[in-house]
Parts: C-alpha cells; structure tokens; sequence
C-alpha cells in the first residue's frame, strides 16, 4: 500500500510540475494585462507538436535545432497573441477578453488540425526508458526531467521578476500601468515579454512532458483548464501560488486516480477545487480578499 | 405596445418562416436547432448581461434537463410532460444550492467555479454509466404528444420550439422591465450601491440564477425529445462556452441580441462547412476578430449608431437608448 501510494505521489508531482508551468503561464499573463490567456493550454500543444514535426521523418531536423526552433516559434505565437488579438482590444470587458482568448485558441487548434491532421504524436524520452527504482516504485527518467526542469524554470521566473530589471518593469505595470508608462517602461514591450515568456514556459512543458504523455492537435484544452484550476487554486495572480497549486491539483490527481476511481479523478480534483473557492475565496496561497470592490 | 414592438416583429418572422419555406432544410431543421439554441442564449443572457455574473458552467443545467427527460421516460416508462416538470424542479433546486456559495464569487474566480461545476457535471453524465449510457449516450428517447397531436416531424417541432422561445423572449422582456429587472441592472452596476437602495443583492442574484438554470432544463428537455438521442458531448465544457458566446456576439444585456447571437452561432458552423479542413480555424478566427473589433456585440454594435440616427430625427434633445 504504502509503495503504491509513493508511486502515486511521483506520478503525482509529474504532472503536477506540468500543471505548474502551464499556471505560471496564466499568471504572468494575468498580471502582466489582466487577461485570464484561456490559449494558455495551445502553447503546450504548439511547442510539443511543432517539434514533432519538424524533426519527423528521413530529413527531419536533428532534436538539437528541432526544440529550440519550436521553443522560439511558440514564443513567436504568444508575442503574435499579444500584439494582434489582446493589444486591439484595450479596455475590454473580462468576458470579452475570455472569448478573445477561447477565440485565439480556436484559432489555433484548426491551424493544427489543418497542419498535422487528429493523429497522437509522441516524442522521443530525452535520455532513454530504463527505469530507476525507488523502493517498489519506479520512475522513468523523463519523470527526473520533467520535474527538474520545472524547477529549473521556476526558479528562473522567480529570479526574473525579483533581480532583473525587465522582470521588475512588468511588475510595474501589473501594478499601475500609467505609472509604469510615466517613469520611462515601454508597457507595449513589456506585454510582449511577459506573452513571450508565458508562451515560453507552456513550449516547455510541453516539450518536457510530450515523451511521456503523447500529444495531439486538441492536447491542450485539458491542459489549458487545469493550469487554470491549479493557478486560481493557489490565488490567482501569485506566481508561486500557481506552482504549489500545479503541484498540488497533480497530486490530488493522481491520488484519487490511485485510490479512489480513475474515471472521476477530473471530477475530485475540481470538486476540491470549489470547496477551497467556497471557503477561501482567494486561494490558497492568495491575499485575503478576492475582488475588490 | 411601442415596448414589445420588436417582440412583435420577431414573433412575425419566427411564424412567416416556415410558411413561406416549410420545406426548407435551413427552416426546419437548422432553424429548430437556432430556436432551441435562442431559448438557452436569452436565459443565460438574463443572468450574464443583465445581473453581469458570467457562467461558463451553463451546460450542466441543460445536460440535467436533457438526462433527466431521458430517463425517467426510457427506462422507468414516464409520461414526458411529467419528466420535463421533474427535471425543472431537479434542476431548479440544484441551482438554488450551488447559487449561494458560488454566487458569493466574483471575475475570474465565478468563471472558474461555474466551468468547474460544468466540467463536473460532464464527468457524471460519461462515468455514471449505469444510469446515463456513459459516452455512448441514450437513445430511443420518446417523443412529444401535444393533445393528440405527436411532434413527429421537423416542421411540427419548430411550431413548438418558436413557441417556447417566443415565451421565453416575452418573459425575459417583462422581467427587465419590472421591479426585479430594474433590481438585476442596479446589482450589474455597482453590488455595494444596489444594497444601499435597499435590494436584496443574494436574493436576486440567486432568483436569476435559479430562472436561468430552468429555462436551461426546460430546453433540454425539449432538446432530448426532439433528437431522441442524446450523449455527454452535447453538454460539454465547448458547449457552454458557445452559449456564452452567442450572449456575447448578440450583445450582452440585449434580449434580442442574444436571439441574434444564437441564430449566427448556429448557422455559422452550417456555412463553413464549404470551407472543410478550415472551418474550426475560420470559426476561431471569426470569434476573435468580433470580439476584437465590435465588443458591445454585432447586434447592439449595429444597431447603436442606427437608432441613434432615429432619435435625432424625431427630436433634436433626445439622446436617451430607448430601453
């Protein structure tokens, strides 16, 4: 039992660590624009089937160009999300924003579907399938890499809005646009490196992930809600609110899978997820109140 | 009759349609589907652009009027009128227990907790198998009988959906324009003032939400009899996003725009099939740029600039919306 439920908890923090990156994603966008991206999901799917394709069959590309092409085309749809669908609609309304962004992922998904057809792709593991032991569980070494490199990427968000000065200028304008644009930021730049990172973060994740879980043109719907539930779960707008959120809806996930029943394992981890907004409105790791008024 | 003059002129069209098309594909069969589809747009328009507290959960309220017809007629061999009340009186207390705790949220976090509920209610509807069918749905589902009368063609069933969405219009119009009505735009405006006039803020807020939640079941209902067929992906998380989106397209807080809305929706899929591999992108792409470029909504978007050009004519003062 015990050996089953630590074979739980690591598929657990796996996917966990994929539902934080995608959460990060949604909170710097939220905080950067106020924009909750619901295309945030798409990245993931972009990143992880561009570089599919792109290092498929006989003249494919060698993984070594064909990760990093895919990271900087992600990167190329956010900043195109920002500065064409979010940036012309200044001043919108948060419903209008939210059916810009589901328009956006729309958008993106038929281009997928045109491109690459409904098939499920996978990518190769980065560093081979045999497995490591740990007591009676086991681990794939794609596990190690998604979980490291997530808290690799995490790490560096955090290092990037608390030490770099480009970080702290879109803190800035998260907190009062006018004043930011007033003492010298470039806000238009701003946005676009807060879109590109956000779209950087959901390229690797899925990149890291893809290996293990296979991806296909509408991969990133479920991605997409869930980053969504695990960023609000952890109070929306809390970067590293987002990740414990990831880590613990991933969690939550895989234990009721384990335990209870694997078909109502979204159910659980949703049903969890009000109960926490009917007693802490803001989150769990968020400011005391959830709107001002 | 100057306030309901647009109800007349919509009540005409839905009756003349069919007349002068009854055999006509896009009428009969499209058009119930639209009309079904306006009945759902204007409940919800009621709680989204009126009382402004979004759902993007609204698909769970249809998916339980639509299963519960299902069931009790399939396999506990009930009269269908008497399903479709229970299924109103289920669906209606449900929403009155969820209503409070949710409705205490507000922005994203109301978003959120509405898409969780639809997603929940979705999982139940594949997982519960035994009594729902699970993904492959359930079928055999009897139709309607009206006096004698059986609802076994398309064009019989669009007489009955336009009258139940004529119902709905005319009770969603006088609504806004009473006490209540007036009570839900305060609340849109500004909560803390509204309970300052003295509303009762909850209380109307879950009023509305119960009444959007039941016009939903009762479409359901209607929707299950009419296809005798239904699965979970009719009531998935797409599907309430589709239904937030014809609010929105129509124009929020517009009971006639949300028709509109409902009508574009729903065509819109019907004309792009031309395009084949391209559509779902051609519908994302159309989705955006509306939003982009007209975000008060095509209807009220257009009809804006229009009636302000009528007003002026009639007297040179007046620059009042005429609702």
């Amino acid at each position: 039992m015990l050996d089953q439920i630590l074979q739980f908890v690591l598929t657990g923090i796996t996917v966990g660590a994929t539902y934080a990156l995608v959460a990060l994603g949604f909170s710097i966008i939220y905080n950067a624009s106020d924009v909750v991206n619901f295309a945030q999901g798409e990245f993931v799917m972009i990143g992880a089937m561009s570089a599919i394709a792109m290092s498929a069959g006989e003249n494919g590309l060698s993984p070594f160009l064909a990760l990093p092409l895919a990271i900087l085309l992600t990167i190329g749809v956010g900043i195109m999300l920002q500065r064409f669908a979010i940036a012309p609609a200044k001043g919108a309304s948060v419903v209008t924003t939210i059916i810009i962004t589901i328009g956006a992922s729309i958008f993106l998904r038929g281009v997928a579907l045109l491109l690459w057809g409904k098939d499920i792709f996978a990518l190769p593991h980065f560093s081979g399938e045999q497995p490591i032991h740990i007591g009676n569980a086991t681990l794939l070494p794609q596990n190690l890499w998604v979980m490291g490199g997530a808290a690799l990427l995490v790490i560096g968000v955090h290092w990037f809005f608390n030490h770099t000065h480009q970080g702290k200028a879109i803190l800035a304008c998260s907190c009062n646009r006018t004043a930011a644009q007033l003492v010298g930021i470039n806000v238009g730049k701003m946005m676009m490196i807060a879109y590109g990172l956000s779209a950087f973060l959901g390229a690797m994740a899925g990149l890291l992930v893809t290996p293990i879980t296979f991806t296909s043109y509408d991969a990133g719907v479920m991605l997409g809600l869930k980053g969504f539930s695990a960023a609000i779960l952890g109070g929306f707008g809390n970067p590293m609110g987002a990740v414990a959120g990831g880590v613990l809806l991933g969690l939550i996930e895989s234990l009721s899978a384990g335990l209870i029943s694997s078909g109502y394992k979204d159910a659980i981890g949703f049903i969890i997820l009000l109960l926490v907004l009917f007693f802490r409105p803001s989150g769990l790791f968020g400011k005391a109140t959830a709107e001002r008024v | 009759m100057k306030r309901l003059s647009g109800f007349y002129l919509l009540a005409a069209l839905v009756v003349l349609l069919p007349i002068i098309f009854p055999d006509n594909y896009y009428v009969t069969v499209v058009g119930v589907t639209a009309l079904l589809h306006a009945i759902l747009a204007v409940g919800l328009n009621l709680l989204m652009g009126y009382a402004g507290q979004i759902s993007l959960g609204h698909a769970a309220f249809f998916g339980i009027g639509a299963y519960t017809s299902a069931i009790l007629t399939t396999r506990y061999g009930w009269d269908p009128w008497a399903a479709i009340v229970v299924g109103i009186a289920l669906t209606g207390s449900i929403a009155f227990l969820v209503s409070r705790p949710i409705l205490r949220l507000k922005g994203h976090y109301l978003a959120m907790a509405t898409l969780g509920l639809g997603i929940i209610a979705n999982i139940v509807l594949v997982q519960a198998g035994d009594f729902t069918g699970g993904p492959d749905g359930l079928g055999d589902i009897p139709t309607l009988s009206l006096f004698g009368w059986a609802l076994d063609t398309d064009l019989r069933w669009y007489w009955v959906m336009g009258a139940t969405m004529l119902g709905t219009v005319w009770i969603a119009l006088n609504i806004i324009d009473s006490r209540s009505g007036r009570a839900l735009r305060a609340l849109h405006g500004s909560e803390v003032a509204a309970e300052m006039m003295g509303i009762n803020t909850t209380a109307t807020k879950t009023g509305v939400f119960v009444l959007a939640a039941l016009t939903a079941s009762l479409a359901g209902s209607l929707f299950s009899h009419q296809q005798s067929f239904i699965s979970p992906d009719s009531f998935s998380f797409f599907f309430s996003i589709e239904l937030v989106t014809m609010v929105v397209l129509g124009g929020m807080a517009s009971t006639y725009g949300a028709v509109f809305g409902a009508v574009v929706l729903t065509f819109l899929p019907e004309l792009l099939v031309v395009f084949e591999d391209f559509e779902v992108m051609i519908f994302g792409a159309i989705l955006m740029l509306m939003m982009i470029f007209l975000p008060q909504g095509i209807f009220v978007g257009l009809q804006t600039p229009f009636r302000r050009r009528l007003t002026r004519r009639e007297s040179p003062i007046a620059d009042t919306p005429g609702e």
